[in-house]
């Protein structure tokens, strides 16, 4: 327990809990409502906002919350035309918004060194005013989720019916895409754009072999959430490890675990 | 003098450019049993999804209980195909039915009213026990009971059924049809199948789509009512020739 000594390691044990309320709670919507595509667009399209971050001296969480708001807001109306190119737009989007953070990048003044640890993550070392900026996300999006749960439950499991029961489904399915926004800028600071998509996704797909009930896959993805990213950081600090990708190759050796135990 | 609570006169509906259903005429009676029935992609569900509001008619023009669908929707129920759901999401019986509730809730949470709404409409359909059961775990006939009693909670006046039977092995299907046939009793019913045999057995009307609607406004069910509308879809499929537009029956077209 020596390790809990230094602040930084206190710091990261903080942000990898926040992480996984988020990433458990609206993960759980990612896996059921099999949006793991357009979620993966959206936190691709991040790295634009990063870049513009850089390029124009801005704190770059701030220009990936922007961006990701954006192509949320962009991937839901394309979601909503129930065209077959669907995928082709989302893949399309995906690549622009990596494109863009790309030359903003290349046109930013200075020293990028750190870039790559909005790519690939680095729990270990976020700043103070990230993580309360952090809280705040987890803070919002753990409301929206208590006041929509059933909205948004009745939503995933059948959207044709809820629209016929009178609820509003393209306004359901826009806040939960934008709540997969605000959860990836959550994530980008510990495990990074690239590998968002799979911490996001693993918990509540293990949660979901042993769940009844949505409350319960979310609950069991927070705690699964919260085993990897602690075992992932103390692995990392252990063998000196890049942190984010050794996060999700453990929560990746729990998923596989669980594949063989439910057999 | 019945009441009508359904008038659709003049309907065409277009899917992707592609006339789906044309001239469709039809006024339904409050209690009425109607049975429409014709091949698959002769346009039923298209029919139904324009009734719930689903899908917009190019032209026509649709009346329930004398006022517009978008004042009146919400005195329609609705039973889908069962195809459309994830058998692996995580969700009991009783959050399925109560789902038709949403609309009504005040608040994050539902009221113990609607809970005893739900509760009521799981009775109606005699799978109270089943209530905490997992949707994945229940058998087809189940399911089916699930989603009528889903419909019900929503309190309609009158209840659409698209392909009620469609997953579910005859033995159910004959109990099925005996619920309908008590539900019918406080209110109207429409159901949507391919199998004519079967619904032409339970319904007190029967009508045939393919891509328009051969009506006979009938409460009594004739042998030689059955015998003619049994004949169109039959004759069509036999012909293979999905799209041929049926010669009209004597008689009323319409209503």
């Amino acid at each position: 327990m020596e390790i809990l000594q230094f602040d930084f390691m206190r710091n990261a044990l903080l942000v990898g809990l926040l992480v996984s309320v988020a990433c458990g709670m609206i993960g759980t919507y990612v896996v059921v409502k099999r949006i793991v595509f357009i979620s993966g667009g959206i936190s691709h399209t991040a790295y634009g906002g990063i870049g513009l971050g850089y390029y124009l001296g801005f704190n770059p969480m701030l220009g990936a919350t922007l961006f990701t708001i954006i192509s949320a807001l962009g991937m839901g109306l394309v979601q909503q035309r129930s065209s077959q190119r669907q995928d082709t737009v989302i893949g399309v989007m995906w690549a622009v918004g990596m494109a863009l953070g790309i030359m903003f990048v290349k046109l930013s003044p200075g020293y990028t060194a750190d870039l790559m640890s909005y790519l690939f993550g680095s729990i270990l070392t976020v700043p103070e005013r990230d993580i309360l900026f952090i809280l705040l996300l987890d803070l919002l999006i753990i409301a929206t989720v208590y006041r929509y749960f059933e909205e948004f439950k009745a939503v995933a499991f059948d959207e044709e019916f809820a629209r016929v029961s009178g609820l509003k489904v393209e306004f359901y399915n826009i806040l939960l895409l934008l709540l997969v926004a605000l959860t990836v800028v959550v994530m980008i600071r510990a495990v990074g754009i690239i590998l968002v998509i799979a911490l996001l996704t693993i918990p509540p797909a293990i949660a979901g072999e042993y769940s009844r009930g949505l409350k319960g896959m979310m609950g069991l993805s927070v705690v699964l959430g919260i085993i990897f990213t602690t075992a992932g950081l103390y692995l990392s600090y252990l063998f000196d490890l890049p942190s984010g990708a050794t996060i999700i190759l453990v929560a990746a050796a729990g998923y596989i675990l669980a594949l063989l135990m439910k057999k | 003098m019945d009441k009508t609570v359904i008038k659709i006169e003049n309907l065409f509906v277009e899917l992707d450019g592609v006339s789906v259903l044309e001239n469709v005429n039809l006024t339904v009676n409050e209690y009425d049993f109607l049975g429409i029935i014709g091949p698959n992609g002769g346009g039923k569900t298209t029919l139904l999804r324009v009734l719930l509001d689903l899908v917009k008619p190019v032209r026509g023009k649709i009346r329930i209980m004398g006022e517009s669908l978008e004042k009146n929707r919400h005195l329609l129920g609705y039973v889908p195909q069962y195809a459309v759901f994830d058998r692996n999401f995580p969700i009991s019986v009783e959050e399925v039915v109560m789902s038709a509730r949403l609309a009504r809730k005040q608040g994050r949470r539902f009221s113990h009213e609607d809970y005893k709404i739900a509760a009521a409409a799981l009775e109606r359909m005699e799978i109270l026990p089943l209530r905490s059961r997992q949707m994945g775990e229940l058998s087809g006939g189940e399911r089916q009971r699930v989603l009528v009693a889903r419909a019900l909670a929503a309190q309609p006046r009158i209840l659409l059924l698209d392909e009620p039977t469609a997953s579910v092995d005859s033995r159910f299907a004959a109990g099925f049809y005996e619920l309908l046939q008590e539900l019918n009793r406080e209110m109207t019913l429409i159901l949507v199948s391919h199998d004519i045999s079967a619904v032409s057995t339970y319904v007190k009307t029967l009508a045939c789509l393919n891509r328009t609607l051969f009506y006979e406004n009938s409460r009594e069910l004739s042998q030689e009512m059955i015998e003619k509308t049994y004949h169109c879809p039959v004759d069509l499929i036999a012909h293979g020739i999905p799209h041929r537009v049926l010669p009209p029956h004597d008689g009323v077209v319409g209503s």
